[in-house]
């Protein structure tokens, strides 16, 4: 069976089972491997991607799910405005320490700042509470957003 | 240590085209020691970062450093490649007073370039490396300390890869003919596989699925992913296994005396082989403080690759020591180390000895099944949960004697089970025995209790010394053995229990004695570079406003082993109705000896702050008779973004000190401070972490 999605702006025809997670379709098939598998539970983030403007797990919803949908995995960010200055502004601030997390940071906040560019600290940490990090760069990733929304 | 092993300036530095490479065998793992490396190495040579390149870690041609742990790395190979990259600038400034005279004073390195003044022809710093002598040995006392101006840091290494999602962790690998593979886990550590049923099998093969057993090792392999996992839930389900009861004890009750296995003093951070000396009577002040098992619980479960050509497995990994990794992984099969070879690869943070090693052989065992392919395995997040060795469940009892409220005697006996169960060489196949799965093999090499840790600061003594000024101390370390879980290193080690029962202590003392905490801690410390961090300390909170009904302030110092890097915490928290500990600000001072990179250094410094905290209120490893229930983040939350507290970091810079790992600084001070921050709001001194809802709660019910 074949399924078309939307991926980063382009249509795509996947031949993966359609039951199968999107970020296995992602990583295995397309070789985009930005999105991070961390838990495949839904309940840490690790694997964001955007669909239409949402950071969504990607880890357990079929990849059948995503039809007629606009998907961006942090290797198409770059693309948008505020995924650019995201991006540019972990640099700055080094937002990350060994990295694993930070692909699905990236999505979250740039869907954060999308959705609400003056977000203050309060709704910024609760925004991000989905996605966990084990290093302990959090402090690092809200100064980069306080950039990003600048 | 790293320099006598390795003394010549090519076992560090080396020529690689238009870059000079840095040859370690420090890995990255989270800890940016590869960024400090390269900014040494810029500072030293006056060479512009992008044309510094790390060399990847590999035991076919890395210097062995050993495990890459203890917050070591800067002060072993930083230390090391400074002394390289000095020893190559006076020995190029020599070639360039050979080729284009002057004296060396003249010359100064910029950008790449040597130049001296009145001569407009630079010589380029690379090629006039080609005319020095290959086995030039490094001088170790040529660096020397100097203040300097300070320098921004280096961009991080990967960082720009990593926020485009282009990075490679060692889980993104990918090969010709690859098979992805994954585990099937018996229900816990002591089940055993007893069959395997026919139709399951054929089913495998219809699928085109591989299936890899020996004994109760059982692995799936497969050219997809998904298909794989799918296959290995199933077969999850469908084997029969002897599984007996788990052991389902309160640990906290097996860790006394009674149950220790060995006992031993302590003086001044060394065990000794000596009688234990008697327990102070009449204290005027006693605590028990505990700690339950906890788990390491990298974001990214650990994951390897290995492919087996009938005479070499290749193997990439994400351990922390590939080094002894490699000669326990050769011991296993019975082949020669020179026909193991691994290459670090990075994995996501690992604060110690987690799956990496596992999972590396792992790999290599279903690759030795599938000879030439390359196999990448991955664990899923349960088996990352509920099979990584766990730091282990630790007790310390604190008893101490007064003198007009100061500490005049104090006695502390930590328990604990062992922190050390890296795959690390010794006898009777230790090294290999650590390796989980050869547990399982159906030739197996079983699991040996561990031995006391009689290094100076190891183990669960790991700040069991009091850094204060009592006059007498009695310091006890109990081996407790026999206990459910695997156990190994966790950032810290002892010092996360043991600066909690001191500080919880101190705080206690002080309230006792109606002093301030800060002047108390100063009164009882003679270390003029602590009392400055505690001084400066006080200063940066002095303007903070008073705390309000439900919220509390807690103080705590330590020196990590009492050698490295001195920390200054205050924590402020708010209880909440339902009992639950906020944290609203952390401002610390660190006195980290000379800063190489301020950045990374604050960094290691605030994640220390947050696994502290995450420690305190969140993780505890729970299971039952059938295993372990801590399997996903539902079972073990930890701290997420919606608890963090703002944070002021403030370094003492100490331009002429050695500089100090501070990677296992802060966390101990950090739990401490949260107790006392929670006693100060709730009036209820809590001894046993975490301090969760229902903690709090039960504590406020008995109260
Ligand atoms: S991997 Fe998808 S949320 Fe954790
Ligand atoms: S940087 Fe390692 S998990 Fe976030």
């Amino acid at each position: 069976m074949s399924l078309t999605l939307r991926i980063n702006g382009a249509e795509v025809a996947v031949t993966s089972e359609p039951d199968t997670p999107l970020i296995y379709v992602l990583r295995d098939e397309l070789g985009l491997k930005g999105a991070k598998l961390g838990c495949g539970l839904e309940q840490c983030g690790a694997c964001m991607v955007l669909v239409d403007g949402e950071a969504v797990p990607s880890c357990v919803s079929p990849a059948d799910t995503f039809g007629g949908k606009e998907i961006t995995t942090v290797e198409g960010l770059a693309d948008d405005p505020t995924g650019a200055r995201v991006q540019a502004a972990f640099v700055s601030h080094t937002a990350a320490q060994c990295g694993y997390c930070t692909a699905g940071l990236v999505v979250a906040v740039t869907a954060l700042l999308q959705r609400n560019p003056d977000a203050d600290t309060k709704t910024v940490k609760d925004a991000l509470a989905p996605n966990i990090c084990r290093c302990g760069s959090h402090p690092r990733v809200l100064r980069a957003v306080e950039e990003a929304k600048a | 240590m790293s320099l006598k092993a390795h003394p010549l300036l090519r076992d560090w530095l080396r020529r690689d085209g238009d870059r000079l490479q840095i040859r370690t065998g420090k890995v990255d793992i989270g800890q940016r020691i590869s960024s400090a490396l390269v900014q040494i190495v810029r500072d030293e040579l006056h060479l512009p970062s992008d044309r510094i390149a790390l060399a990847p870690v590999t035991t076919a041609d890395s210097p062995d450093e050993g495990i890459t742990s203890g917050s070591n790395s800067v002060e072993q190979s930083g230390h090391a490649i400074r002394c390289a990259a000095a020893t190559l600038r006076r020995a190029l400034i020599a070639a360039a007073v050979d080729r284009s005279g002057g004296d060396p004073e003249d010359w100064t390195l910029d950008d790449g370039l040597l130049r001296r003044p009145g001569s407009n022809d630079p010589l380029d710093l690379l090629d006039l490396m080609d005319s020095i002598d290959a086995d030039l040995a490094v001088d170790p006392k040529v660096a020397k300390l100097t203040a300097r101006d300070t320098a921004p840091s280096a961009p991080m290494l990967g960082l720009a890869e990593m926020v485009r999602g282009t990075f490679t962790f060692v889980h993104d690998l990918d090969a010709p003919g690859m098979l992805h593979a994954r585990v099937i886990r018996p229900p816990h550590a002591h089940a055993r596989l007893r069959s395997i049923p026919e139709d399951e099998i054929s089913a495998l093969d219809d699928k085109g699925l591989r299936l890899v057993r020996d004994g109760s090792f059982l692995a799936v392999a497969g050219p997809r992913e998904w298909p794989v996992i799918r296959a290995a839930e199933r077969l999850a389900r469908a084997c029969d296994w002897d599984a007996p009861d788990f052991p389902n004890i309160d640990v906290f009750e097996k860790l006394t005396r009674d149950n220790a296995s060995t006992r031993l003093p302590v003086d001044k951070g060394q065990p000794l082989e000596e009688p234990v000396p008697d327990p102070p009577d009449a204290p005027d002040y006693t605590a028990r403080f505990e700690k339950p098992y906890l788990m390491h619980a990298a974001l990214g479960p650990s994951a390897a690759m290995a492919v087996w050509d009938g005479e070499t497995l290749d193997i990439k990994t994400h351990s922390q020591g590939i080094y002894p990794l490699r000669i326990s992984i050769s011991d296993s099969f019975g082949l020669s180390e020179d026909k193991v070879v691994l290459t670090h690869v990075p994995g996501s943070g690992c604060y110690g000895h987690n799956g990496a090693d596992d999972a590396a052989f792992e790999a290599a065992l279903v690759a030795r099944a599938i000879p030439d392919t390359p196999i990448l395995l991955k664990w899923t997040r349960a088996e990352e949960h509920g099979w990584e060795p766990f730091a282990p469940a630790m007790a310390v009892e604190v008893a101490a004697t007064l003198e007009q409220g100061r500490v005049a005697s104090w006695s502390a006996e930590a328990f604990s089970d062992t922190h050390r169960g890296r795959p690390r060489p010794g006898p009777n196949r230790v090294g290999p025995s650590r390796l989980v799965s050869n547990r399982h093999l159906a030739d197996p090499i079983p699991a040996q209790p561990g031995t006391p840790n009689m290094n100076r600061e190891g183990g669960m003594h790991r700040n069991l010394d009091p850094i204060y000024t009592f006059a007498e101390r009695r310091l006890v370390k109990n081996l407790v053995t026999g206990l459910p879980h695997r156990t190994s290193a966790l950032r810290c080690l002892g010092a996360v229990a043991n600066v909690f029962a001191l500080e919880s202590s101190m705080d206690d003392l002080a309230i006792a004695a109606g002093e301030d905490p800060i002047a108390y801690r100063l009164a009882q410390l003679d270390d003029p570079r602590a009392i400055a961090v505690l001084e400066t300390l006080r200063d940066r909170i002095a303007d903070l406003s008073a705390t309000a009904e439900g919220q509390g302030r807690g103080i705590a110092y330590a020196q990590y082993k009492n050698a490295m890097t001195r920390v200054g915490l205050c924590i402020d928290v708010t209880v909440t109705d339902l009992a639950e500990v906020k944290l609203d600000r952390a401002v610390m001072v660190a006195d980290a000896g000379r800063v190489v990179d301020l950045a990374g250094l604050i960094a290691q410094l605030e994640g220390g702050v947050i696994q502290g905290a995450s420690w305190a209120l969140c993780e505890e490893v729970q299971w039952d008779r059938d295993g372990v229930t801590s399997l996903d983040w539902d079972s073990y939350p930890v701290l997420r973004f919606d608890n963090l507290p703002t944070m002021d970091v403030h370094v003492l810079d100490q331009p002429t000190e050695r500089p100090l790992g501070a990677g296992e600084a802060s966390p101990g001070p950090t739990v401490a401070a949260i107790a006392n921050a929670v006693h100060d709001a709730m009036g209820m001194r809590l001894r046993r972490l975490p301090f969760t809802a229902d903690a709090i709660m039960q504590a406020a019910a008995n109260a």
